[in-house]
């Protein structure tokens, strides 16, 4: 049988993802084959502590995410009380916040020198600090708070996706309250609940600013990497990766064993229990009043965040409130044409990774979708690949990768040209658009197609005005994600920036240590509202 | 004169092994044939095979004496109303009717033509309209507007009625047969509803697992079936072999079929017990089992007999096949 175009077309696809996905980790892992390199890696104890390190903190942030994300869920899921809609929104924004924003926020409010330390300080007239922010308690709670919004969101899911008819069932077969839970209930969220575990997982292990400002002189393995790679000993930060990597695919593989089928809640196309109204007034403005209070604690840093971009320079020493507020930071943000240059090269680069990506994922889409090629498999785990795969992992790999010129065995050197770092964000935005644009794909009627091409509209046409405006949501919200970490990211770019094409992360970071906090917070602020609008954008239908 | 589209030999030989065709059709410009088949029968596969969707392993397609077998369907000129309709959901009803006439003229001609087919589905004003706001019904006239619109050669319906309820149905197919009548556009319609088919088509032809049964007339097909699937799968039908033919006057070697408005209690011919009675308002089907347990139904007056009554049975008129 003679070859398709699109056959053709998908081995092109599949060879180019491959190349950007999984030829730098196969460098890696070859590489990392070094004696030496692995013999050091066994015998120092400073490595298994981090290795160990970076699997129990993300153990507990699961479990601390869950206890605090699947309660709230429930309570927000099923039961009604004044503003339940409002806040059931706004507990769920850390989520669509770069984790770098997150972490700097945390510290001004929970650190040593943050705004509640020092109150009480103030309040105490203590000599020093009553307390230091560092190390693993400070890296759980950093995860607890901004991870936990995954178990919620996921529960939230799972319980509408519920059927009021199964509960009723069960209780009409004489089960209680407590048996529908446990036998009922649970089972049926099991999926969600995994799902939810997965992504905490994932995340923690591979989360790099919580670790990176809180550790202190705890190591995880991400902050064990860099520290490494900055040191010089690039055969040892190798060795760390694969030894990442392999900690990444074993902790997925056990979840994805837990995993069960979704054929469970599939079952069932009933209508989800409807919440329900808190009769005692007293109870009910109890619930009303906890509900405020958790969500003004969880915005809490945010707002700290805004707060201290408002102070210049120098001009909060000892007070408890800040005594000069003014826009002076954010004056020097837009008219030093140094601290404008890294936000304008964080916006192209996220701009042409994000663009990239979706036009990788749209090939891919109507390659796998619509023309179902042999390789259809590949295409798509190639899509998903980098998620299951810390950051730091492809970021030491493409540092390792493209440093060298072999242009037979495919490598350039990219590193320390203004290419490295869009490579780096596709590679990480792939499954973001992927997911998005296959999605819609599956869910686009061919027919819509056909109807455009039997009523004269060629290729051009029919893409332009039937294909894309049907993919929209799907196109729209991965790419508005896609952008959003692009913009935010700190775990490549810290690997891979140089100083002319340094992105904003780097610049908080370099402010924060040259203690200019007004500056750090000020492009912290710009990153939270360009984020939050694109992914405003992103959501509208 | 040749035929305003001409089907020679078409096949299509699917990967997994089914095959349809090869399948030669005529169809008379201005004629509208029904496609009938019951599912898997191809006849969805021959449809899109004619409008281009699927690029056909032999024979050819012509239509007005050009050969269109090759041709992308963008270039091919044959409108299609789908089973679903597949309306464009973020374009008004205007512009859904509106988008094959791109290219065709300034845009006071087009929305001249926009007019035009939307009056002729009687849904003038529509136009501003989202389509998800409309009834089935009113969707699937839009869908047959923006199919004629741009004044295609050939109209092709995919089950056009399968998604409207039973009342709906029948109105729709007469108002259907009618706009396509006025337009005069030569049509071919997929069903897999014998009275459909009947209602609407000119000429139908019979499709059972790729292959052509027979093409005729409603009252051919019904009256002069050419083989026992066309009989039975046309209209309600009773087969007898062996002795029970022969006591409706069969010769015994041919298989008889007998329509059960052809067959009429009696003093004498095939014996039998009726069991069961099935009252349908102006006449009943009575369900008789003959003495070699062969069972067939007989349509007459409600109360032509009793359940559990012993009957004879003759037939007024005979398929022999």
């Amino acid at each position: 049988m003679r070859m398709r175009r699109s056959d053709l077309a998908a081995a092109v696809l599949t060879l180019l993802l491959a190349w950007v996905v999984i030829y730098p980790i196969l460098i890696v892992a070859i590489a990392a084959a070094d004696r030496t390199a692995v013999g050091a890696f066994l015998t120092r104890p400073g490595e298994w502590a981090a290795l160990w390190a970076s699997v129990w903190i993300s153990l507990v942030s699961v479990v601390l995410a869950a206890a605090i994300g699947i309660p709230l869920a429930f309570l927000f899921e099923w039961f009604d009380f004044p503003g339940r809609k409002t806040l059931g929104a706004l507990i769920a924004l850390p989520v669509v916040l770069p984790p770098l924003v997150g972490v700097i926020a945390f510290l001004f409010l929970y650190g040593e020198s943050g705004f509640i330390a020092r109150a009480i300080q103030a309040a105490l007239h203590l000599e020093n600090a009553p307390w230091r922010l560092q190390g693993a308690v400070a890296i759980l709670l950093v995860h607890a708070y901004s991870m936990y919004v995954y178990f919620y969101l996921f529960t939230r899911a799972g319980l509408a996706k519920l059927d009021v008819s199964m509960l009723e069932a069960a209780q009409a077969l004489g089960a209680d309250r407590r048996a529908t839970l446990w036998r009922v209930i649970v089972p049926l969220l099991r999926p969600s609940l995994v799902g939810a575990a997965m992504l905490t997982f994932m995340t923690a292990l591979g989360s790099f600013s919580a670790p990176y400002i809180f550790g202190g002189g705890f190591r995880v393995m991400t902050t064990q990497i860099v520290a490494t790679k900055l040191n010089g000993d690039l055969p040892l930060a190798m060795v760390e990766t694969v030894a990442l990597a392999i900690v990444a695919v074993a902790g997925l593989g056990i979840l994805r064993r837990t995993e069960g089928d979704d054929i469970l809640v599939a079952l069932g196309k009933g209508i989800a229990p409807r919440p329900r109204p808190i009769r005692r007034a007293s109870i009910r403005w109890l619930a009303a009043g906890a509900g405020w209070g958790l969500a003004v604690l969880l915005l809490l840093p945010h707002l700290t965040l805004v707060l201290v971009s408002l102070v210049p320079y120098g001009a909060w020493t000892t007070e408890i409130l800040p005594p000069v507020i003014n826009l002076d930071n954010y004056r020097r943000l837009f008219s030093e044409a140094e601290r404008l240059r890294p936000m304008l090269n964080s916006l192209w680069m996220a701009a042409v990774s994000t663009v990239v990506a979706v036009v990788l994922a749209l090939a891919g889409g109507w390659l796998v979708v619509r023309r179902r090629v042999a390789l259809r498999r590949a295409i798509e785990g190639l899509l998903a690949l980098p998620w299951a795969l810390p950051g730091t992992v492809f970021a030491i790999a493409l540092a390792i990768t493209f440093s060298v010129h072999a242009p037979l065995q495919l490598r350039f050197v990219l590193v320390g040209t203004a290419a490295i770092l869009p490579l780096a964000y596709l590679v990480r935005a792939l499954p973001l658009t992927g997911r998005g644009i296959l999605a819609a794909y599956r869910q686009l009627d061919p027919s819509l197609e056909e109807a455009a091409a039997s009523l004269g509209a060629g290729r051009w046409r029919t893409l332009t005005r039937v294909t894309l405006p049907q993919l929209k949501p799907g196109l729209a919200a991965g790419a508005s994600l896609a952008f959003v970490a692009a913009l935010g990211d700190i775990v490549a770019s810290i690997v891979l920036y140089t100083y002319e094409t340094r992105p904003v992360s780097i610049e908080i970071l370099s402010s924060l240590r040259l203690a200019e906090t007004g500056v750090a917070a000020a492009f912290g602020v710009v990153l939270m509202v360009a984020s939050a609008i694109v992914l405003g954008v992103g959501a509208r239908r | 004169m040749t035929a305003f589209l001409q089907i020679q030999a078409i096949e299509k030989r699917w990967p997994t092994g089914v095959t349809v065709g090869p399948l030669t059709l005529d169809i008379a410009r201005g004629e509208i044939l029904s496609l009938l088949g019951p599912s898997g029968s191809g006849k969805t596969t021959m449809l899109r095979l004619l409008v281009g969707f699927e690029t056909a392993d032999g024979g050819r397609i012509v239509v007005a004496n050009e050969d269109v077998t090759a041709m992308p369907p963008a270039r091919r000129r044959f409108g299609m109303v789908f089973q679903h309709y597949a309306l464009f959901p973020h374009l008004d009803v205007g512009e859904n009717v509106a988008f094959g006439l791109a290219g065709s003229g300034e845009r006071g001609a087009v929305e001249t033509k926009v007019r035009e087919a939307l009056a002729l589905v009687d849904l003038a004003g529509f136009e501003r309209r989202n389509v998800h706001e409309l009834s089935g019904g009113q969707q699937q006239r839009v869908a047959l507007a923006r199919a004629l619109a741009p004044e295609p050669r050939v109209l092709l319906l995919d089950e056009p009625l399968s998604n409207l309820d039973p009342a709906l149905r029948e109105r729709t197919r007469h108002e259907l047969r009618e706009v396509i009548k006025r337009v005069g556009i030569t049509t071919v319609f997929v069903t897999h509803e014998q009275e459909e088919a009947f209602d609407l088509g000119d000429r139908i032809a019979v499709l059972n697992q790729g292959r052509l049964e027979q093409t005729g007339a409603p009252d051919e097909l019904y009256e002069h079936p050419a083989n026992l699937f066309v009989a039975t799968f046309v209209g309600r039908a009773n087969v007898f072999r062996g002795d029970a033919a022969r006591a409706l006057g069969g010769n015994g070697k041919r298989v008889l079929v007998v329509r059960p408005e052809r067959l009429r209690f009696s003093e004498a011919g095939l014996p039998g017990i009726v069991r069961e009675r099935r009252y349908v308002g102006a006449a009943a089907f009575f369900l008789i089992e003959a003495d070699d347990h062969q069972r067939f139904e007989v349509l007459a007056e409600p109360d032509a007999a009793r359940v559990g009554a012993r009957v004879y049975v003759e037939a007024t008129r005979v398929i022999a096949l």
